[in-house]
C-alpha cells in the first residue's frame, strides 16, 4: 500500500509540468504502468481524489495504460509473455530470461486548459 | 481549448534523485550500507544481531530501523551493541529515500563502517523505493514457503544478495529448495545466496565473511 506516496509524486510531476506550460487547469493524466510494478489503479484513484483537491489538477481524470509483462529468452532469443507465474521460456525451457517490458511506471502526458 | 503536454517522467524520479544524494553522502564518509528487506518474521532483526556480534571488534556498525510504530527492533540492535536510529513510518509500508536522508542526519557517519537499514517487513512496497544503500539483501525464510519468488517477482528481481533463514526447520515443513532456487535463478540469475539459521548459527559465518568482504571491496575503490 504505497499508493499514497506514489500518488503524491504523480501530482507533483503533473502540477510542475502544468505550471511550466501555463496551465489554468489540468484535465487529464495519462499514466503508463507495467504489470510488474506493484501499483493498484483503484488505490491511486482513491488517493488522487484526496491529494489533488485545491490544486491545478483537481478533478482531472486519470487514465491508466497497462503494459503486459514481456520476456526475452537469453538462449534462443524468443520473445514471450510469461504463462502464469513461471518465467521459463516456452520454446526451449531455458530459465535464463530478461524482462523486456512490464516494469514501466511513468506519467506519459497531461491535458491542460489555459483559460 | 485542451492542449496535450508530453511529460514522460518516471513517477519515482524524485525519490531516486534523493537516493543518489544519500549514496554520495555515505560514500563521502566511507560507510558501506545494506538495505535489509523481508516479510515480517523472516528474521531481519535476528540476522542484524548476529551480524553485529560477528563483526564486533572488526567493523563499527549502525542500524537504521524502519517500523510502522514501535522501536522494538531498534532496541534489540542497540542492545546488541550498535548505534541505532529508529524511523517510525507512521503506517507507511516501506522506507523511502527521504526517510533515510533524515535518519542519516541523526548518525555520526565518521564513526561508522557498516550501516544496516532494516526496511519495513513487506515483500512488495520496499522493492520499489531506492534508498541509496550500496546493496540490498532479501531475507527469505523456510516457513514462508518455496513459492515466494514466483509470487513476489519484484522483490526477488531487485536484490543483490539473498539469505534463506530458518533452514533448521527444513525437516519439519514442506519446502522444496530446488523449486525455490529455480524461481530465484529465473528472476535473479547468479545472485549470491546464504542458507542459514539464526537459531542454530549454521551458515552464519559465510554470511559474516561476505559482509566483511563487501565493506573491504568498497573501501578499496
Amino acid at each position: 500500500m504505497h499508493e499514497l506516496s506514489v500518488t503524491e509524486s504523480i501530482l507533483e510531476i503533473a502540477v510542475r509540468h502544468g505550471q511550466n506550460s501555463g496551465a489554468a487547469r489540468i484535465t487529464n493524466l495519462y499514466l503508463v504502468i507495467g504489470q510488474l510494478s506493484s501499483i493498484i489503479d483503484d488505490s491511486v484513484q482513491f488517493y488522487w481524489d484526496i491529494v489533488s483537491k485545491d490544486t491545478l489538477a483537481e478533478n482531472a481524470k486519470l487514465h491508466f495504460r497497462r503494459i503486459p509483462t514481456q520476456l526475452r529468452c537469453l538462449d534462443c532469443n524468443q520473445e514471450f509473455a510469461p504463462v502464469k507465474e513461471d518465467f521459463a521460456c516456452p520454446e526451449c525451457g531455458s530459465i535464463r530470461v530478461k524482462v523486456s517490458a512490464g516494469e514501466e511506471f511513468f506519467l506519459e502526458a497531461i491535458d491542460i486548459e489555459k483559460t | 481549448m485542451t492542449q496535450r503536454v508530453p511529460v514522460v517522467e518516471k513517477i519515482l524520479n524524485a525519490n531516486d534523485r534523493l537516493a543518489t544524494d544519500n549514496r554520495a553522502k555515505l560514500d563521502a564518509a566511507g560507510v558501506f550500507a545494506l538495505n535489509f528487506m523481508a516479510s515480517p518474521g523472516a528474521g531481519k532483526t535476528s540476522l542484524i544481531e548476529h551480524t553485529i556480534q560477528g563483526l564486533r571488534g572488526k567493523l563499527r556498525l549502525a542500524v537504521i530501523d524502519g517500523d510502522i510504530a514501535t522501536s522494538l527492533d531498534a532496541d534489540r540492535a542497540a542492545a546488541a551493541g550498535a548505534q541505532a536510529v529508529q524511523i517510525n513510518t507512521g503506517g507507511e509500508c516501506h522506507l523511502d529515500a527521504v526517510m533515510l536522508h533524515d535518519a542519516l542526519a541523526n548518525l555520526d557517519l565518521s564513526t561508522i563502517d557498516l550501516l544496516i537499514v532494516e526496511n519495513v517487513g513487506n515483500l512488495i512496497c520496499p522493492a520499489s523505493f531506492q534508498l541509496g544503500t550500496h546493496q540490498s539483501v532479501l531475507i527469505a525464510s523456510v516457513p514462508e514457503g518455496d513459492d515466494k519468488p514466483y509470487k513476489y517477482p519484484g522483490m526477488y528481481r531487485g536484490v543483490d544478495a539473498m539469505v534463506i533463514n530458518k533452514i533448521d526447520l527444513l525437516p519439519y515443513v514442506t519446502f522444496n529448495m530446488e523449486y525455490f532456487q529455480r524461481g530465484v535463478e529465473i528472476l535473479n540469475p547468479g545472485v549470491v545466496n546464504f542458507p542459514l539459521s539464526c537459531r542454530t548459527g549454521e551458515g552464519i559465518d559465510a554470511w559474516i565473511s561476505w559482509v566483511d568482504q563487501q565493506v573491504k571491496t568498497i573501501r578499496a575503490v
